[in-house]
């Protein structure tokens, strides 16, 4: 039972993965328990390896098709708080840095989480988002340019291409 | 072996920020950046982004897990397959108005007609609520209320009635909106809470429920018979759902029918 002792003791790991992805706790674990589901149900898939990236791979796929699904759909702009920009203090810290997440592209964002929450190396993301390492590191640099502009004040001069 | 006096490209710089710097090029890139403060600048920004990343979604892994997570649960449920896809249902549902966050990332380009829509009834919503004489143009107790917004939003609108969520009618307003006169109802509850429904012609297809929460509000939107009606008021993600279900019964003039998928049963199944 090996196997599914490995799966358990992604599980934290994936929530954490899940919910900067998301940055929503609700809908991180809807995706969480959709690939344990799916973990499980394909054990015999599993040929080896390393269980942990395979279920970061899992995940990661399920959050791409759940965004295009989403895409497809109408989508809402969000009810923010537009009425005070961030103070100082320890939350603000957290919210921009939830709000640079949230203007990357979906790849970028992956690959910066994979790498700098996750610890993966840039060998292992690769295999997770199935690219070459030098797509990896493409994206990677470009998510910590925009985060960086945002961060810096750019707010909204972001999507700018190099 | 790599020269140690050759210039450090940026990918090396995202290499050592992330320790996966060869030791014997990790001295060569430190004394690049001692004499290169731009370089040095940019490295200590992207440390300082990890270290917030992680600031802020670190502790998530030693939360405890949630025992619809429980794996032998999981194992034992026959239903594995139908939990799946009743997942990817709510997860559309709840994640419209996330999807808001994802989506601007994802498509910079120009508002569809139903964000510009909800857009303005958000905005209408936190502009009136506030108010504490003039929330309302025109009070309940007159007649000519909703006979006047229909006329003037072109249809039959209903002001819909929810003593059963203890919110009564304050009265509405008549609004500019995206595509025309937009009718604001404004209601209030037992501890002076404030909700509004917005409504106004929308001429996209009829959608499925979506949500969206902040901290300070929520809202519930749908599109039927190219009428949209957005539902706003305080972030309670059960509460809202239930009085927008409410409100598109008596709307259609239906009754809770069995066997329907309802805003009601999507919201239970996510609590499970």
């Amino acid at each position: 039972m090996t196997f599914r002792h490995d799966i358990e003791a992604a599980i934290p790991a994936l929530r954490r993965y899940a919910r900067a992805l998301t940055r929503d706790a609700e809908t991180a674990d809807d995706l969480v328990q959709d690939t344990l589901v799916r973990a499980l149900r394909s054990e015999h898939l599993f040929h080896g390896g390393d269980v942990r990236s395979w279920l970061y791979t899992i995940l990661t796929n399920l959050n791409r098709n759940r965004l295009r699904s989403l895409a497809r759909r109408p989508t809402l702009t969000p009810i923010e708080d537009d009425d005070a920009p961030d103070a100082a203090g320890p939350e603000a810290g957290g919210r921009d840095i939830e709000r640079a997440l949230a203007l990357l592209v979906d790849e970028q964002r992956a690959a910066l989480l994979l790498v700098v929450l996750e610890g993966l190396t840039y060998r292992e993301v690769a295999e997770v988002q199935g690219v070459p390492i030098g797509t990896v590191m493409s994206r990677l640099a470009r998510a910590r340019v925009q985060i960086k502009a945002y961060l810096d004040g750019g707010r909204p001069a972001l999507r700018r291409i190099k | 072996m790599v020269d140690q006096n050759s210039p450090v490209t940026e990918d090396e710089l995202h290499v050592y920020v992330d320790g996966e710097l060869p030791a014997d090029r990790r001295q060569a890139v430190e004394t690049w950046l001692a004499n290169h403060p731009e370089d040095a600048a940019r490295v200590a920004a992207w440390r300082a982004q990890t270290e917030a990343i992680r600031a802020r979604y670190g502790a998530v892994a030693n939360e405890p897990v949630p025992s619809r997570l429980n794996i032998v649960r999981i194992t034992r449920s026959r239903r594995s397959w139908s939990a799946v896809a009743a997942a990817a249902v709510v997860v559309a549902f709840v994640a419209g108005g996330i999807a808001g966050w994802m989506a601007r990332g994802a498509s910079a380009a120009a508002p569809n007609p139903f964000e510009l829509f909800a857009g303005e009834a958000l905005a209408a919503h936190r502009l009136y609520i506030a108010e504490v004489r003039h929330p309302i143009e025109v009070t309940a107790a007159e007649n000519h209320l909703v006979p006047w917004l229909s006329r003037r939003v072109g249809t039959t609108l209903r002001a819909p009635e929810l003593p059963d969520f203890g919110l009564r009618l304050l009265g509405g307003r008549l609004l500019p909106g995206p595509n025309g006169p937009a009718a604001l109802f404004m209601y209030e509850g037992p501890s002076g809470e404030r909700f509004t429904l917005y409504a106004s012609k929308l001429p996209t297809p009829q959608t499925a429920f979506r949500y969206s929460v902040t901290d300070r509000f929520a809202a519930a939107y749908w599109v039927e018979s190219e009428i949209g009606y957005v539902l706003s008021g305080p972030p309670d993600r059960e509460r809202i759902g239930k009085i927008a279900q409410a409100i598109y019964e008596q709307m259609e003039q239906r009754a809770p029918a069995s066997g329907r998928t309802s805003v009601d049963q999507l919201m239970s199944r996510r609590g499970s």
